[in-house]
C-alpha cells in the first residue's frame, strides 16, 4: 500500500523535474564507485537453510564454546534471568551468533509468511567486498585472501565503530559492557578451520540448516534446492559439504526462488535460502552492488593522485600569501598591522 | 567613525560570574560521568547499542561540533583567500569559536572510541588503511586542530609580551592559514563521505553521491552563520560595538551558499525520483520538512539588502541556518539511521550529560578566553558612543 | 462365567451411605482418586467429585473389548495400573463383560455372551478395540469365532454408545501397517467410518489415559474434547517435547551423538539419535509409566521417543531419523527478528533535551526581539534598540 502511495507521489512530485523512471535511471547510472571485488576461487562459506532450522539454538551455544564468549542476558530480562541463562536478543559485543524468529499472527506454519514463523540465524556474512574492511581507518577489519574470511585484530582496532555503523547488516559488535571492550564478530572459525575442523555453528547443526563449504559448491547445493519442486525427497548434508557425515535425509520445502547473498551487496560467503521473504528475517534489500565500491569509488575519484588537494594548497598559499604580505587591510598572521594602531 | 582596525584586547571583569560558576557545575557534571565512563565501559553511561552504534557523542559532538566550529575555517577563507581584511576584528572570536569547537570534538572522541588507547595507531604508516574515509577525517582534523591553536597563539604572544616570537611566526603564518583552509575543506567534504558507504541505512532524502559536496556547502554556510551569531550575541552580552556592516556583507555570501546548497540537494533527489519519500508519513520525511523549512527561512530571511542590515534577521536567519545544518547533520547521522531491525535508540541522562558538559566547557573557555587575552576588538560601547558624540 | 462375575466379591458398590470399598478403595480414596483423574485432565475438583459419584451411583456400563492384530501390550499395560487397579476398573467402574484376554468362559460360551450382552444394552455399551483390522483378502489373517476382525468390529460399533482404540494399531494401524502392510491393516475408525471413535494411542498407551477417558465417558455421556486425529486432549494435546525433562538441553545445543557417549550419559537431549519427541503428541513425560516416580518413561530411560502416539511416525519412520520439529509457535524465549530492542527514552533525557530545546528558543526570540528590526545606517551602527 505504501509502495503504491509512494510510486504515486514520486510519479507526481518527481515526474514535473524530468521523466520519472528514465531519469532516475540515468541518474543512478552516474556512479563513481569502483568495480565490485570479486570473490577468491577457493573462498569457504556458509549454507544457511531457514526451511531446515529447527530453532534448537545448538550452534548458538557452540559458537559461545568455541570463541569462549560469556553469557548474555538483556537487562529486560535480569529480573528472573540472573546470568544462569545465556538470552541474547541479537547480536552484541558478547554474541556472534544468535537464532531470531521471525513470527506473524497465529504462528501455525513453519516457513509460512502469513500465520507462520520461520528461524533466522544472524551471524557475520563475510561479504566478498565488505564495507568494513573499506572504511576501517587502521587495518583492524581485514579480509583473507584465500579464504575470504573476514577478521578483526583488537589491537589495531581503537574502537570507533564504523564498522557496525557501517555494515549493511548490522554485524561487527563492540563489547559496550567493559570498560576495554573489543570489537567481536563471527571469523568463522578460523582457529577450528586451521586444526582441520569446521566452524562451531555447522559443527553441530542437527539438521544440516547450517552447511559448511566451499562457496561455489554451497551455491550450486543452494540452487540445486531452490530448483527442486516442494516435498521433493532430498539428501541434506550435515556439517561439511562434501564430508563423510550421513546427510539428513528429508524433503524440499516451498523455497523462494532466491540465494540471497549471491548478489546482495556484492555477494557474500553466507547465503540464505527460506520459505519466507528475507527482509522479514532481517536481511534488507539491498542493491547487487557493494557500498565500499561506492564509497572507495568517491574517495578516490577526490583524491585522485592525491592532486586536488595538493592544487588546492597550491592555490591557497599564493593567495594567503598575497593578503598577509601585500596588506590591504588583512595583514601580519590573524590580527591588524601592529603599526596601524600605535 | 567606525574604525574596523581596533587592537584586540582582553576584556578583563571579574572572572567569577553567575554563568560562569553554572557553566563549571555542568562540566564538573559532566566530567564525574566522563570518569564512569572510562571505569565502566561505555555502556555503562550511554545508550548506544547493537542496532545504534554511534549516538550523540558521534553526531552531535564529533560532527556538529566542528561544523559549528567552521567559523574560523570562513572568516579565513573570507579574510586571506578573498583577501577581504574588512572582516579582520571578527577573526580572532571565530578562531576561538573553531579552536574549542575542534577540540572538543577531539575529546568527544576520545570519550566515544572504544579502544582510545590504541588511538595511536592513527600515526602509524603500517596500520594505514586510505581506503578509509575515517583515516582521512581523522588525520586532517588532529592537523586541522594543531593549526588553530598555531593561527591563535598570537593572542598567547601578544598577552605574554613575545612580541618577537610572534614576528616569526609571522612570517610562516600564511602557510598555516593556507592548511587551516585547506584541511577543513578536505574534513568537512570527508564527513559527508564517511556517511556514503550507508546507501542502504540512509534515506535517499538525504543519501547521494554528493553528499562530500554537500556537507562542504553547508559547513561554510554554518561557519558564517556562526561568526554572525556569535559577532551579534557577544557585541550584546559584552556591551561592545555591533559589527553589523561585516555581517550585513557576509550574509550576502551566506545566501548564495544556502541557495546553491537547497538547489543541489533537492535537484539529485527529484532527479533520482525520491520526492516522493518526502510526503510520506515518516520520520524521515518530517525531518526533512523540518530541514527544508529552515533553510528555506534563512533563504528569506536573507533575501533582500533591506533585511541584511537588520540586526535582527540576521540574527534569526543565522539561528535558522545553524539549527538547519544542525538537523542535516543529526539527521543523516542518527536521526533517520537504519539501525538493526528492532533496534531503538534515546540517549541516556549521563550521555547527555557529558554532551552538555562538553558543551560548557566549549562556553566556558570561550567566556574566560575573551576576558584574560586578546579576543574581542570591539570598542565598548559606551567609548563608541563618546567617540561619535 | 466371566472373570467379572467370578472376581465380584462384594456386591454392593453403593458408595455415599456405606462404609464400603471400591476396588480396595475406601470412600476417601476414591475420591482422591477420582480428583487425580479429573486433575490429569484438567477438569475442576468439582468434575472429579462428580465423577466419583457417577462411578459409585450409575449403572456400570457394559463394556466389550475385541483384540485384533497386536501384541495385547495395552491390556498388559492396564493390568499394571495401581490406582485404581484394573479389578477395581473391570468390577466397580465398568462392567467388562467381554474381553479376549480376561474371560474366565471361552469358545462359543464367550461369544454367546458377547451377543446376549450387545442385544440387551442396544446403544449403551462400551466398545473398545486393541489392534488394527486387516482388510486385505477380506479379512481372513484375524479371525474370532469364525468372523473375521472386520465383521466383529462392525457388528460390535453398530449398537455401541461409545468406541474407543486403544493403542497405536487400533489408532493408526501399527506395526502390521508399516509397509508393505502385507494384511492391510487397517485402525479402527477405518473400519467403521461414520463413527466417532476416541483414540488413545500409544504402544502401549498409559493406562490413566484410558482410565480418565472412561470415567469421562461415564460421567458426563461424551467423549472428552479431542483433537483432529480424534484424540483426547487432555492426554495428547501437547507435544512431547514442551514437557521433556531433556528440552533444557535441546534448548541449550547439548545433543547425545549416539547410545552411550557422553551425552548420552550425561542425559543430554536425544534429538539428534532420532527422538520423535517434538514431532510427537502425548504426555508421557507427565505422567510415566508404572508408577514407579519421575523419568520412568522412554526419554526418561535413555531411548529417544519413537513417536508411537502419532500418526505416520512410529512404525514408519526410521528410529534414528531426525525428527520434525512441530513447535507450535516459536518459544517466547526467542528473540523476534522486529522485536523491540534497547532501551526507550528515559523521561528524564526527554525532559532534558526538551529543557535545552525550549531555552534556545527562548532565549534566541528574547534576543532576537531586543534587536534593531529595522536596517541600520551606516553612521548609526551602535545604538541597537533596547
Amino acid at each position: 500500500m505504501s509502495i503504491d502511495r509512494r510510486a504515486f507521489l514520486a510519479k507526481s512530485f518527481g515526474g514535473f523535474a524530468a521523466g520519472t523512471t528514465l531519469a532516475a535511471g540515468e541518474a543512478q547510472a552516474l556512479t563513481l564507485a569502483r568495480p565490485d571485488k570479486v570473490a577468491s576461487p577457493d573462498a569457504v562459506g556458509i549454507l544457511y537453510d531457514s526451511t531446515l532450522c529447527v530453532g534448537c539454538k545448538a550452534c548458538v551455544a557452540a559458537c559461545k564454546a568455541a570463541n569462549g564468549a560469556p553469557a548474555v542476558v538483556p537487562a529486560t530480562l535480569a529480573d528472573w534471568n540472573q546470568g544462569e541463562w545465556d538470552s541474547a536478543e541479537d547480536l552484541d559485543g558478547r554474541t556472534l551468533n544468535v537464532i531470531k524468529a521471525y513470527v506473524n499472527g497465529t504462528r501455525e506454519v513453519k516457513d509460512r509468511e502469513t500465520d507462520g514463523f520461520a528461524f533466522v540465524k544472524r551471524h557475520c556474512l563475510h561479504c566478498i567486498d565488505p564495507s568494513c574492511v573499506s572504511v576501517c581507518p587502521v587495518s583492524a577489519m581485514q579480509k583473507h585472501p584465500v579464504s575470504g574470511i573476514v577478521t578483526n585484530d583488537k589491537d589495531a582496532c581503537m574502537g570507533c565503530r564504523y564498522c557496525s555503523y557501517a555494515c549493511p547488516f548490522g554485524v561487527p559488535q563492540f563489547d559496550l559492557t567493559q570498560a576495554y571492550g573489543r570489537i567481536n564478530k563471527c571469523e568463522m572459525c578460523g582457529h577450528l578451520q586451521a586444526k582441520g575442523g569446521i566452524p562451531a555453528c555447522c559443527d553441530v547443526c542437527p539438521t544440516g540448516a547450517s552447511l559448511f563449504g566451499k562457496l561455489t559448491d554451497l551455491q550450486k547445493e543452494a540452487e540445486t534446492r531452490i530448483s527442486l519442486p516442494a516435498g521433493t525427497p532430498h539428501d541434506f548434508p550435515r556439517g561439511r559439504l562434501g564430508g563423510d557425515r550421513p546427510a539428513n535425509p528429508g524433503q524440499t520445502a516451498n523455497y523462494l526462488k532466491k540465494v540471497y547473498g549471491e548478489k546482495d551487496a556484492g555477494g557474500t560467503q553466507l547465503r540464505y535460502i527460506a520459505g519466507v521473504p528475507f527482509d522479514k528475517l532481517g536481511l534488507p534489500n539491498l542493491p547487487n552492488h557493494s557500498f565500499a565500491a561506492t564509497a572507495e569509488g568517491i574517495q578516490h575519484t577526490i583524491y585522485k593522485w592525491f592532486a586536488a588537494p595538493v592544487v588546492l594548497f597550491a592555490g591557497l598559499l599564493a593567495l594567503t600569501y598575497r593578503s598577509t604580505r601585500k596588506g590591504n587591510g588583512g595583514a601580519g598572521g590573524d590580527a591588524p598591522h601592529s603599526s596601524e594602531k600605535s | 567613525m567606525h574604525d574596523a582596525h581596533v587592537q584586540p584586547r582582553p576584556l578583563g571583569g571579574r572572572i567569577l560570574t553567575v554563568p560562569v560558576a553554572i557553566l563549571t557545575v555542568l562540566t564538573l557534571v559532566g566530567f564525574y560521568y566522563i570518569a564512569k565512563r572510562y571505569f565502566f565501559g561505555i555502556g555503562a553511561v550511554a545508550n548506544v547499542n547493537p542496532g545504534y552504534p554511534w549516538g550523540i557523542w558521534v553526531a552531535f559532538d564529533v560532527i556538529v561540533g566542528p561544523a559549528i566550529g567552521c567559523g574560523g575555517f570562513a572568516m579565513a577563507l573570507l579574510t586571506y583567500v578573498l583577501n577581504q581584511g574588512k572582516y579582520h576584528p571578527i577573526m580572532r572570536p571565530a578562531l576561538l569559536g573553531g579552536l574549542f569547537g575542534y577540540t572538543l570534538a577531539g575529546v568527544a572522541v576520545m570519550i566515544d572510541l572504544g579502544r582510545y588507547f590504541n588511538s595511536m595507531n592513527l600515526l602509524l604508516p603500517w596500520h594505514l588503511n586510505t581506503n578509509s574515509i575515517m583515516l582521512e577525517t581523522a588525520l586532517c582534523v588532529m592537523a586541522y586542530v594543531a593549526v588553530l591553536w598555531i593561527e591563535f597563539s598570537p593572542a598567547f604572544l601578544e598577552r605574554f609580551g613575545l612580541s618577537k616570537l610572534r614576528k616569526t611566526l609571522e612570517r610562516f603564518m600564511f602557510v598555516i592559514i593556507a592548511l587551516g583552509v585547506l584541511l577543513p575543506t578536505m574534513h568537512q567534504s570527508a564527513l559527508g563521505t564517511i556517511l556514503a558507504v550507508n546507501e542502504s541505512k540512509l534515506s535517499p532524502l538525504w543519501w547521494t553521491q554528493l553528499l562530500p559536496v554537500l556537507y562542504l556547502i553547508s559547513a561554510v554556510a554554518m561557519g558564517y552563520s556562526v561568526v554572525a551569531f556569535e559577532a551579534t550575541l557577544v557585541s550584546r552580552g559584552f556591551r561592545l560595538k555591533s559589527e553589523l556592516p561585516l555581517l550585513s556583507s557576509i550574509g550576502r555570501i551566506i545566501l548564495w551558499l544556502v541557495v546553491a546548497f537547497m538547489f543541489i540537494r533537492i535537484g539529485v533527489i527529484v532527479l533520482n525520483g525520491n520526492l516522493g519519500l518526502a510526503f510520506e508519513s515518516t520520520r524521515a520525511a518530517l525531518l526533512f520538512w523540518v530541514e527544508t523549512f529552515l533553510f528555506g527561512a534563512a533563504i528569506v530571511l536573507l533575501s533582500t539588502d533591506r533585511l541584511r542590515r537588520t540586526e535582527r534577521y540576521i540574527f534569526l536567519s543565522a539561528c535558522a541556518l545553524l539549527l538547519g545544518g544542525t538537523f542535516y547533520r543529526l539527521d543523516s547521522y542518527l536521526l533517520v539511521y537504519t539501525g538493526s531491525p528492532g533496534w531503538r535508540y534515546f540517549p541516556s541522562v549521563p550521555e547527555l550529560m557529558i554532551t552538555i558538559g562538553l558543551v560548557s566547557l566549549h562556553v566556558l573557555l570561550f567566556i574566560l578566553f575573551c576576558k584574560l587575552l586578546p579576543v574581542l576588538s570591539n570598542p565598548p560601547r559606551q567609548a563608541a558612543e563618546a567617540h561619535a558624540s | 462365567m466371566l472373570l467379572a462375575s467370578l472376581l465380584r466379591a462384594n456386591g454392593s458398590h453403593s458408595l455415599p451411605a456405606t462404609e464400603s470399598t471400591i476396588g480396595g478403595m475406601n470412600r476417601r480414596e476414591f475420591a482422591k482418586f477420582c480428583a487425580g483423574v479429573a486433575a490429569t485432565m484438567g477438569l475442576p475438583q468439582a468434575a472429579g467429585l462428580r465423577m466419583a459419584e457417577a462411578a459409585a451411583t450409575q449403572a456400570r456400563p457394559p463394556v466389550i473389548w475385541l483384540h485384533g492384530q497386536e501384541c495385547t501390550g495395552c491390556t498388559e499395560s492396564l493390568l499394571r495400573a495401581e490406582h485404581p487397579t484394573l479389578e477395581s476398573l473391570i468390577l466397580d467402574l465398568i462392567s467388562l463383560e467381554y474381553h479376549e484376554t480376561l474371560c474366565a468362559g471361552a469358545g462359543h460360551q464367550a461369544e454367546a455372551h458377547k451377543q446376549k450382552i450387545m442385544q440387551e444394552n442396544k446403544g449403551k455399551y462400551i466398545l473398545v478395540t486393541e489392534g488394527g483390522t486387516p482388510t486385505k483378502d477380506n479379512g481372513i489373517f484375524c479371525k474370532v469365532g469364525g468372523k473375521t476382525q472386520v465383521e466383529q468390529v462392525r457388528e460390535a460399533a453398530e449398537g455401541a454408545a461409545a468406541i474407543i482404540a486403544i493403542g497405536s494399531c487400533a489408532s493408526w494401524g501399527g506395526i502390521q501397517s508399516a509397509d508393505p502392510n502385507p494384511t492391510g491393516a487397517k485402525p479402527t475408525q477405518d473400519i467403521v467410518p461414520g463413527k466417532v471413535v476416541v483414540n488413545i494411542p500409544g504402544c502401549p498407551p498409559n493406562p490413566y489415559n484410558f482410565i480418565s477417558t472412561v470415567l469421562y465417558l461415564l460421567t458426563f455421556n461424551k467423549p472428552p474434547e479431542l483433537d483432529e486425529k480424534n484424540r483426547p486432549k487432555f492426554a495428547y494435546g501437547r507435544l512431547i517435547h514442551e514437557n521433556c525433562e531433556r528440552r533444557p538441553h535441546f534448548d541449550a545445543g547439548r545433543f547425545a551423538l549416539e547410545f552411550g557417549d557422553l551425552g548420552h550419559r550425561q542425559g543430554w537431549c536425544l534429538y539428534k539419535i532420532g527422538c520423535k519427541g517434538p514431532e510427537t503428541s502425548a504426555n508421557c513425560p507427565a505422567i510415566g509409566f508404572g508408577d514407579v516416580g519421575f523419568g520412568s518413561w522412554p526419554v526418561g530411560t535413555g531411548h529417544p521417543c519413537f513417536g508411537c502416539t502419532e500418526k505416520g511416525t512410529a512404525f514408519h519412520k526410521p528410529i534414528h531419523s531426525l525428527a520434525t520439529v512441530k513447535t507450535l509457535t516459536p518459544p517466547t524465549a526467542f528473540p523476534t527478528v522486529e522485536g523491540a530492542k534497547g532501551w526507550p527514552a528515559d523521561p528524564a533525557a526527554v525532559a532534558i533535551l526538551a529543557g535545552i530545546g525550549g531555552a534556545l528558543v527562548g532565549a534566541g526570540a528574547v534576543a532576537a526581539s531586543r534587536m534593531r528590526g529595522t536596517p541600520a545606517d551606516d553612521d548609526d551602527t551602535s545604538h541597537p534598540k533596547s
